[in-house]
């Protein structure tokens, strides 16, 4: 019955005892108990991606980022001498916070040499060193030299800026990414510069979304419609061709029949006029012979590699030569922000540029079902009406995750206890 | 009557141009949601059969310099796109199951 060949365990989810099979709790995300633990266990201690290198086009730019679950905002700068650096975006004068336009809420970015605090007017280096205390003679014995920002552990990878909120992080950030991971750092991004951008606030637990984007056996039953009516099965199955753990990560590698190929008769009208879809523009960039980096099993008519990287940054490579990245920022144990981020080779043609529009209405359309979807999906866990839910081998990438999340939060619960 | 807004070869699309020649998509999302079934249709019928012409005529003008009237062509085919998502998949202005889920697009290239 299975398509694709599993691990002589007989499963995927077998292949990786640890996980176990049985009926798996999603009380980690109701419990308003749970995600303040979680908040330190989990988004102080991991790294976080907060950007890529494309958001500091160049010296002297910067942008802010909220981290409500992390209770801080940061501070993001490339410095004169091209070093990205993080800052907790806080004045050491008086906590006021430093960087912000329009509402201390809103995220912001621009470029300059310097930042002014709109409070008492202290001025801050892009590396963080105070430049400037306004009436400095006033006060009592201060050094300038000793009252830069706090800074933030900070490193690129693949030309994704990380950040990590710990005093000492327990691993370098390559380490942390580990041997899966770090690979997929062949695939191409910098040629990838040409962005669209989505945002969006969310009625569910951050782990509840990024659930629905790490199982495929919820498409054809919700989306039914990404074929034409007469080609509409909502009991068509879906089966990951390859499926991976490592650490606190995993991935998953699909294969199928490529939709460029499909028959004409499947296709929606716009997506043969555009030529594009829900798998990207079908006229995929010259990349060269062999795009490094993809589909670590060499499965057949490969079609994405989705990488989950701890805890909420996704990443989702395509076979038409193009990426997306989505990341999910809890605010609160029923809400969070929803990013997402496409990447093409830029356009050079108005033929490509609308081949990346459709693709980028395209995704906007379907996820705008998995959002509303899931804003019942919380409902439903809320009522309590059941306290356990069985998971398919297919969904073997969401059973890794809470366990992950477990035993993130057991154990520095468990180093907090040692540590008193 | 004011100046065309398209360029010549496509004077049949101009009654369509002032509501959906926009250049953003937060504009031609909330154009979507406040046009009738029946406006959108009536969009999507005149502008479908014409769009792949509108392509070639695009491709034969350079993407990073294009004049406002192929500008604003290039914008209402990206309304298509949006508008053909209402005609031929949905039926009706909002994704199936879309609740009171919303989802922002907050940059993307231009033209």
């Amino acid at each position: 019955m299975s398509t694709f060949p599993r691990p002589p365990e007989g499963s995927w989810t077998a292949h990786y005892p640890q996980l176990g099979t049985g009926r798996v709790s999603f009380e980690d995300s109701v419990s308003p108990e749970f995600y303040e633990l979680e908040r330190d266990a989990i988004f102080r201690r991991a790294w976080l991606n907060v950007g890529r290198v494309n958001d500091l086009p160049r010296n002297g730019t910067y942008f802010t980022k909220e981290l409500a679950a992390a209770r801080t905002s940061l501070l993001v700068t490339r410095d004169m001498d091209g070093e990205i650096r993080a800052f907790h975006n806080v004045c050491r004068h008086r906590g006021n916070k430093l960087v912000w336009s329009g509402t201390p809420r809103q995220e912001s970015c621009g470029a300059g040499r310097q930042f002014v605090c709109k409070y008492h007017g202290w001025r801050y280096g892009l590396d963080g060193g105070c430049t400037y205390v306004h009436q400095e003679d006033e006060f009592f014995g201060i050094d300038k030299a000793l009252l830069g920002l706090a800074a933030v552990h900070c490193d690129v990878w693949a030309g994704f800026i990380f950040v990590n909120l710990a005093p000492t992080p327990a691993q370098t950030l390559r380490e942390y990414l580990g041997p899966m991971v770090t690979p997929l750092e062949g695939f191409p991004f910098h040629l990838m510069t040409e962005r669209y951008s989505f945002c969006a606030e969310n009625a569910s637990n951050w782990k509840v979304f990024i659930d629905a984007f790490q199982e495929y056996y919820h498409v054809p039953p919700l989306h039914t419609h990404q074929l034409g009516p007469a080609f509409r099965n909502p009991e068509a199955t879906f089966e990951g061709a390859h499926y991976q753990l490592d650490g606190p990560h995993r991935m998953v590698s699909t294969s199928g029949t490529r939709k460029h190929t499909f028959p004409a008769e499947h296709l929606y009208p716009s997506e043969l006029l555009m030529r594009s879809g829900n798998t990207g523009p079908w006229d995929a960039p010259d990349l060269g012979q062999h795009v490094a980096g993809v589909n670590p099993a060499g499965v057949a008519q490969w079609g994405i590699d989705n990488y989950q990287i701890f805890p909420n940054l996704e990443i989702i490579v395509y076979e038409r030569g193009w990426y997306l990245s989505y990341r999910f920022w809890p605010t609160s144990r029923n809400t969070h922000v929803f990013e997402a981020d496409l990447w093409f080779v830029p356009a050079t043609t108005a033929r490509e540029r609308l081949a990346r529009e459709y693709a980028a209405v395209t995704v906007k359309e379907y996820a705008l079902q998995d959002a509303g979807t899931l804003d019942g999906t919380q409902m439903g866990l809320e009522a309590r009406a059941f306290t356990d839910f069985p998971l398919n081998d297919q969904e073997i990438l969401v059973r890794h995750f809470h366990k992950t999340v477990a035993d993130w939060v057991r154990e520095h619960q468990q180093a907090l206890a040692a540590a008193r | 009557m004011s100046a065309r807004l398209l360029p010549a070869e496509f004077a049949d699309l101009e009654p369509y141009a002032r509501t959906w020649c926009l250049p953003t998509e937060p504009e031609r999302w909330e154009r979507r949601l406040a046009s009738t079934m029946d406006e959108m249709h009536g969009f999507y019928d005149a502008c479908f059969p014409r769009a792949e012409a509108a392509i070639v005529y695009l491709d034969g003008v350079e993407l990073a310099a294009m004049p406002d009237d192929a500008t604003r062509l290039l914008e209402m085919l990206c309304s298509l796109a949006l508008v053909s998502y209402v005609v031929e998949v949905w039926q009706q202005s909002l994704p199936i199951d879309t609740g009171s889920a919303r989802i922002d697009r907050i940059s993307e290239p231009r033209p």
